[in-house]
């Protein structure tokens, strides 16, 4: 199975079962705080969902490892090498 | 600089590392990343061979190739240049038909991925057998060196959206710095049609859907220093149009 028939089937599944609540489909005589509850859910899940993304990207971009060492380290290893580079006969 | 004690200890160890080099206008990087690559294997003492994929380079990439091969020797450094730039991909496929490790790394040679992190790649294989080692520079003391907050974003947006719609299992899909066993990467490159960094991250989708274990190992990633970089606006787009086409066909 793909990953977007994956996707397509976990969204028809809670897309069933928000129908299900929200429009009483089977008839089940659901107390009417389940279908005030359930119908503006898609929505809060969305929107819970992009805070989390929100969040979550911030908080990566943020801390973000900026690797000076490693650039100092790399900057020195380059003059190392081009000075041993150049007794060995390399020419540029 | 070479370690005996680190050459005794590995010498009965028939592993051998090819790692892989493709170059475009790399004159001035060629010569530094072949350095480090000698002092890192030097002192670790695995064996290794480095294999130079030139394509055409008009900078004279291949005559520096040339002279590294004459000063390192011609089991070390070896040069399978093509006539003209033909593209990454290809160029991996070209130089495992001439690689002889049953290891395969793969690197940038714009000095963007350090060798010092190949003995940790080595090692971390070892420790647990896997079938392919990632760099990456999400996770641990990963990181970049030379981005600004903009890349910064695009990066770890990317990165979100496509560990969300994909689930890979692995925290870098567009890195390019990899360890394979060779007949994995073999059947890898195979299977993968994607182009440019989609191609970094097929590699690694289906490596996942094949079965294939990974391990990660972080990274330092510093932007290249010489040369030309080619991230560009449509470089946003094509990436966005292979993670949909993943998403649709994997
Ligand atoms: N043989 C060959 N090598 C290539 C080709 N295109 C790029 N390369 C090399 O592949 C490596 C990665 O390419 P880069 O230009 O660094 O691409 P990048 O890392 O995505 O982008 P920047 O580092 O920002 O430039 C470098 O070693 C290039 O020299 C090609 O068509 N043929
Ligand atoms: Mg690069």
């Amino acid at each position: 199975m793909t990953k977007l028939l994956e996707w397509l089937f976990a969204v028809s599944l809670v897309g069933v079962a928000w129908g299900l609540v929200t429009f009483d489909l089977l008839d089940f005589q659901f107390p009417a705080v389940y279908r005030e509850v359930a119908w503006p859910m898609p929505v809060y899940l969305l929107v819970v969902f992009g805070c989390y993304s929100l969040a979550t990207v911030g908080y990566r971009v943020a801390t973000f490892n900026d690797c000076e060492e490693a650039a100092r380290e790399l900057q020195g290893q380059i003059q190392e090498a081009k000075e041993d580079l150049k007794k060995k006969g390399l020419k540029i | 600089m070479a370690s005996g004690k680190g050459n005794k200890k590995k010498q009965e160890d028939s592993d051998k590392y090819s790692v892989l080099l493709p170059t475009y206008n790399e004159r001035e990087n060629l010569p530094l990343i072949v350095w480090l690559l000698v002092k890192y294997f030097g002192e670790s003492g695995y064996n290794y061979e480095i294999i130079v994929i030139d394509d055409g380079s008009p900078d004279g990439t291949l005559q520096i190739a040339e002279q590294l091969q004459k000063i390192y020797g011609h089991d070390k450094i070896v040069l399978r240049p093509r006539p003209k730039k033909l593209g990454l991909g290809t160029a991996y496929i070209h130089g495992i038909k001439h690689a002889t490790g049953n290891f395969i790394i793969i690197m940038d040679a714009d000095l963007s991925h350090h060798p010092k992190f190949i003995p940790q790649f080595i090692e971390k294989q070892k420790e647990g057998g896997y079938d392919l080692i990632s760099g990456t520079r999400y996770r641990g003391d990963g990181g970049v060196y030379g981005w600004d907050l903009r890349r910064k974003l695009i990066s770890r947006g990317a990165n979100f959206i496509t560990q969300v719609l994909l689930r890979p299992g692995a925290s870098d899909l567009t890195g390019s710095f990899r360890l394979y066993k060779k007949n994995v990467l073999e059947s890898l490159v195979e299977r993968c049609v994607s182009k440019g960094y989609v191609f970094q991250m097929e590699m690694i989708v289906r490596a996942r859907q094949l079965g294939y274990t990974i391990g990660e190992v972080p990274i330092s990633f510093v932007d290249r220093v010489y040369g030309e970089s080619k991230l560009g606006g449509n470089e946003i787009v094509s990436f966005l149009k292979g993670l949909l086409t993943l998403f649709a066909t994997t």
